[in-house]
């Protein structure tokens, strides 16, 4: 690992960055220190300002105050191209390239080989084969970026910053989307950069990736800095308290397992349910009072489960019984009348809708399983929404403020509040936690703990696995789409889930024996 | 590439199209009247060139037609009463029509309004504006109109290839060439992918917007000029509808509506198909001429079905891409 001392030259240099919306103050007098060749993390709950300040130092947004230098000559970017210009570049998770043009336009566009102003395209293909080389990439540099993975459009992107010869690179949550194979791909990448005495400014929300590659953590809280320290002397459990301000009671790490009662009549169950091509048949019943989680990798027929269940697909076989009663699952709209609640993995696409308010986001479900002839006083959605933004802790606690307006987190607890005020008996949380800071996620757990507690049927997807293990009553793990195993009480514990991804053949039969 | 389906089903269609009409009416099969399609679309084919490259780029450009009407009144005026060369009436109108798309470009850009309704207001403009230069409909008897509507370039079996069927395919082969050829072309797909993302690529999305409609405009604008060669004449009702058309055109061209994908062949390709079909119902004799636009109408919806079919196809093959390592 490339180790960065104070001695070593430093490249960008941020000083008395001030920014405010409005009576918003969202950075207060911060200092930024990026060294050449280092790995530097950058961490903060959602709201600490890790957003603005980036947005600030590539020019997407003015400064109130502040100052940039960069290599020691002081820069002041007012867009992202001066910010390009100058050195900085930044990878975004959502990759910031266009999908309709080739790998190769999107390597050189706006820079093309031209002669006569005609770009020379084969002469563009050969270097953007070359340039993709260098990150060990082998692809088809004709073909839509679109057609490839994530994992390769990230790369494309970062080649891209690196041959407009950034000397800074900024990844904004470039892991969100990747699966572990990737994610080490794209880790050698960056250690090779940091080699090249290029700066790279890492954002991420996963604990483990900061601890294995960055040299250097900035801590930001509430638009502050808070501190910079080396990886290396950096306790978790210190790091976690600089972002929250508080002890947080091992919030995740705990498992507590539901009341020991006699299983209650399951209010579900499904009988060699599934759909061609889509999802394996599977058995699945969901009890009141009980959490049943659902895991695997990327692709591993997760969501397709959940979708089927909430009859957003159609399965084509296999049975369903509410209540002990035979049942048909059509569309969503029979799932609602059963009293079912989806807060899907997308939330920004398929779930809450961002120009209108918290109040009117948060009434959505219950009014449309009412229907339109008997429409919800508005004193009712006043009151509603209240008791929801009190009861879930949504910040800040306006019912009018337009949900695009808040962070991932809250945004993820109107979702949940839209479901919770629909009186719902089973709720089906897709990944509540992804893109949400560590405290957020605190919360969203103990919520999920609580409704269980309440007696509601939850089941829940999440890829992190340490996080499921601690909510889960049962835990279906999946695998090529298909349910392989299913754990039960001290059965649940992250070595026997890898076991059940990892295992072939055998683990399957005995999962579709059950 | 990822822009050939589209116009290859395109290509089939006019193809099937043909081979249909010439089967019955033999006589379609001729240069005579193979020349005649290039000279009678050939006003359509340069400003659905212009359209193209606004739809690709994620716009729309409703004005077009009340440009050529515009265009054509005011050559009238210039040459007939004002006295001006053809030549500079041609030059004047151009740069008129060039700044009336790089404004609307402009106000698109600058004030983050939809093109539907910044195009749609530049349309009621030109449209009144031709009407106050005049409501007749005027003559031009210039010399240089009868010198270009006697020039043509003659093929074997009678056909003329005519001096504004020229003007078009020069004009559309330097589309095809600015489109797919250039920095500027790869902009106009860019901006069609994603306005903030080509933004955030240092692509200047402002100038690229204020260009493509100025372009649009200036083709317009020589398609007014054509249409004025092709009646030799000035009328402000003429090319009512004609955005449409074009629009059309583009579409059944296998551009999406959408923007970022797209091809000047294949929108030279959806005028001919508009003009075959205008063929032969002049053929046929009996037919109304409306049956063009019901015929029009029916490809429209099936390319569009097409090419919504065609997306989610793609769509789920990348996402089955990207559920690969």
């Amino acid at each position: 690992m490339p180790l960065s001392s104070d001695t070593t030259p430093v490249l960008l240099e941020v000083r008395g960055l001030s920014k405010s919306f409005g009576p918003l103050q969202a950075l207060q007098n911060v200092d930024f220190t990026l060294r050449a060749g280092e790995i530097h993390a950058l961490l903060g709950e959602n709201g600490a300002g890790k957003s603005t300040l980036i947005k600030l130092v590539t020019g997407v947004l003015p400064c109130d105050a502040g100052t940039f230098r960069l290599g020691g000559v002081e820069i002041a970017p007012r867009s992202a191209s001066d910010a390009l210009q100058a050195g900085i570049a930044t990878v975004y998770q959502e990759v910031n390239l266009l999908p309709n043009l080739s790998v190769a336009q999107n390597l050189f566009l706006g820079r093309q080989p031209t002669r006569f102003g005609v770009v020379r395209q084969g002469e563009m293909r050969r270097r953007a084969t070359a340039l993709l080389a260098d990150f060990g990439l082998d692809v088809d540099v004709g073909a839509p970026l679109g057609s490839f993975s994530v994992a390769v459009q990230q790369i494309t992107a970062i080649a891209r910053a690196i041959d407009l010869s950034a000397r800074v690179l900024i990844l904004d949550e470039p892991t969100a989307s990747l699966d572990r194979h990737e994610v080490e791909i794209l880790f050698r990448i960056m250690r090779q950069l940091a080699r090249r005495d290029i700066g790279i400014v890492f954002i991420s929300h996963f604990l483990d990736q900061i601890y294995e590659i960055s040299d250097r953590i900035t801590v930001l809280r509430n638009g502050r800095l808070i501190g910079e320290r080396p990886t290396a002397d950096l306790p978790r459990l210190e790091l976690i308290r600089m972002m929250l301000g508080r002890e947080l009671a091992e919030a995740t790490g705990v498992r507590i397992a539901a009341s020991a009662q006699a299983p209650r009549a399951p209010c579900a169950s499904f009988e060699g349910y599934g759909k061609a091509g889509y999802i394996t048949p599977f058995d699945l019943d969901l009890r009141p009072g009980e959490v049943v989680g659902l895991t695997g990798l990327l692709g591993s027929g997760r969501t397709e489960t959940v979708r089927l269940i909430f009859g957003a697909e159609r399965a084509d076989r296999g049975h369903i019984e509410i209540d002990g009663a035979p049942a048909r699952l059509g569309s969503p709209r029979d799932a609602i009348r059963h009293g079912f609640g989806y807060c899907p993995e997308d939330r920004k696409t398929d779930g809450i809708i961002p120009d209108l308010t918290v109040r009117e986001n948060i009434v959505l479900a219950l009014q449309a399983k009412r229907g339109l002839r008997r429409p919800l006083a508005r004193r009712e959605q006043d009151e509603i929404a209240m008791r929801f933004i009190k009861l879930l802790d949504v910040r800040p606690p306006d019912s009018e403020r337009p949900v695009g307006l808040l962070s991932g987190g809250n945004q993820q607890k109107v979702l949940l509040a839209r479901w919770l005020a629909t009186a719902p008996r089973l709720l089906l949380l897709d990944e509540p936690t992804r893109g949400i800071d560590v405290g957020a996620h605190a919360e969203i757990v103990r919520l999920v703990r609580e409704l269980r507690d309440e007696g509601l049927s939850l089941l829940v997807v999440s890829s992190e696995l340490d996080e499921i293990v601690t909510y889960s009553d049962r835990l279906i793990v999946l695998r090529d789409r298909a349910h392989v195993d299913e754990l039960r009480g001290e059965e649940i514990a992250v070595p026997r889930i890898l076991a059940a991804i990892a295992a072939d053949g055998e683990v399957r039969t005995r999962g579709a024996a059950r | 590439m990822s822009r050939l389906p589209p116009v290859v089903i395109t290509a089939m269609v006019l193809l099937a199209g043909f081979v249909i009409c010439a089967i019955q009416f033999p006589a379609i099969a001729s240069t005579r009247v193979v020349a005649n399609l290039l000279t009678d679309n050939a006003f359509l084919a340069v400003v659905a060139t212009g359209m193209t490259f606004v739809i690709i780029s994620g716009g729309i450009d409703l004005s077009v037609g009340s440009v050529i009407g515009f265009t054509t009144v005011f050559v009238a005026l210039a040459i007939e009463a004002w006295g001006m060369p053809p030549w500079l009436a041609f030059l004047a109108v151009l740069s008129i029509c060039a700044l009336f798309g790089a404004a609307m470009g402009g106000i698109i850009h600058h004030f983050d309004l939809p093109p539907f309704i910044v195009t749609l207001a530049g349309m009621f403009l030109a449209r009144g504006v031709s009407f106050l230069l005049s409501t007749e409909s005027l003559p031009i008897s210039a010399p240089v109109y009868s010198a270009v509507s006697d020039f043509a370039l003659r093929l074997p079996g009678g056909g003329r290839v005519t001096a504004i069927a020229l003007i078009m395919l020069a004009v559309v082969i330097a589309g095809a060439g600015l489109l797919h050829l250039t920095r500027f072309g790869a902009n106009v797909y860019a901006l069609g992918g994603s306005r903030t993302t080509t933004a955030l690529m240092g692509i200047p999305v402002g100038t690229m917007t204020v260009r493509i409609y100025t372009l649009s405009g200036l083709l317009s604008g020589l398609a007014g000029i054509v249409f004025s060669f092709y009646t030799a004449s000035g009328y402000s009702l003429s090319a009512v509808g004609v955005e449409l058309d074009t629009i059309a055109a583009v579409v059944i061209g296998g551009t999406l509506l959408t923007g970022g994908q797209g091809s000047v062949i294949g929108t030279f390709l959806g005028v001919l198909i508009q003009g075959l079909i205008q063929t032969y119902i002049t053929f046929d004799g009996t037919l109304s001429s409306w049956w063009t636009k019901i015929v029009t109408g029916v490809l429209l919806f099936a390319f569009i079905a097409l090419q919504q079919t065609m997306i989610t196809v793609a769509r789920r093959s990348a996402a089955r891409a990207g559920a690969r390592p």
